[in-house]
């Protein structure tokens, strides 16, 4: 079935699935995860480099030529804080794409929203594509979308959390709500918890944990590859209503007759 | 004399006139997909040349690593 890409910032994916690049039990694993899940964005942390600078590099596993890095502002708790870790970004090279969190709490990290659309309205301003980590919010998320987002990534349950979408309707109403993509950033704990994000119509899915913690990283970043373009195929090819009772498939005239 | 800085938190001696891109070269730390900060401003790559350190400057280098 014919699809369009997924744009942000002009810029054209074919992939609707956006993987991490922490927690993998080797950097190897990290690559061969990134490889079979057909992703075209990885995002990566900023963060001091140990002194002295020996080591070895987080980039020397990706290769930035096929993947489009997305850096995050993870760790940041005010706008001011996310916006100078978004201008490192860039300056590294890291391009104009950023993930922006700027989290509100330690134990849920649920986003600050308030700061969160502070810095989308600077970092827009300063043309960098602004994907702000928000939550299920809906009029959150038209504001993001008014300070210049190029996105709006709602959670769907806290990060790390493998919960699924918790909330499947505030999620279609933010689908509803603007015209921006929307990802889900955060909650995805398996596959069917990706398709059911593709079938309300998402634009796509991001995750890290999900992946990088199961048990074979690979596999799971292959089946979360197959439960993106399902759930998007399913949401496209238009699911059928529910309803309470049956109805039957095969035809009800023409059954012969067993009375005797 | 030399100049009392800090890089990434830790206190650090450097030789007075020590530009961004001597501290670089003086800790071994590749150019590419790296970033430097000067009491909180990015200094862009540009300028590693000529920002010269001065007492009690705070020096951020920062570069990509695995996240979500």
């Amino acid at each position: 079935m014919y699809d369009t890409n997924l744009v942000l910032g002009g810029k054209e994916f074919t992939s609707r699935l956006i993987v991490g690049t922490g927690k993998y039990s080797t950097l190897e694993v990290m690559r061969e995860a990134h490889e079979a899940s057909g992703a075209e964005i990885v995002t990566v942390a900023v963060r001091r480099v140990s002194l002295p600078g020996t080591g070895e590099s987080i980039l020397d596993f990706i290769d930035t030529k096929r993947f489009t890095l997305l850096p995050n502002t993870a760790g940041c708790y005010t706008a001011d804080e996310a916006v100078r870790t978004a201008y490192l970004a860039r300056e590294a090279g890291m391009g104009d794409l950023v993930k922006l969190e700027v989290i509100g709490d330690q134990r849920t990290l649920f986003p600050d929203v308030p700061e969160l659309i502070e810095a989308t309205r600077t970092l827009a301003r300063e043309g960098f594509i602004v994907m702000p980590y928000t939550n299920d919010d809906p009029v959150a998320a038209r504001k993001l979308q008014d300070a210049g987002a190029a996105c709006v990534m709602p959670l769907g349950a806290p990060i790390g959390s493998g919960l699924g979408i918790r909330n499947p309707y505030n999620i279609k109403i933010i689908l509803e709500t603007v015209t921006v993509p929307v990802i889900v950033d955060a909650g995805v704990g398996t596959a069917s918890d990706a398709a059911v994000a593709m079938e309300l119509g998402c634009d796509g899915v991001l995750m890290n944990t999900a992946i990088a913690g199961a048990r074979d990283a690979v596999a799971m970043a292959r089946a979360m590859r197959l439960a993106v373009e399902a759930g998007r195929l399913a949401y496209k090819a238009g699911r059928i209503g529910k309803k309470l009772y049956a109805t039957a498939s095969s035809p009800l005239e023409g059954l012969p007759d067993w009375t005797s | 004399m030399s100049v009392q800085i800090s890089v990434n938190g830790k206190p650090m001696e450097v030789g007075p006139g020590t530009t961004v891109d001597g501290l670089l070269t003086l800790l071994n730390i590749k150019r590419e997909y790296t970033a430097v900060a000067v009491n909180r401003e990015v200094t862009p790559k540009s300028a590693y040349g000529t920002v010269t350190l001065s007492e009690g400057d705070k020096v951020e280098i920062v570069r990509p690593m695995g996240g979500g």
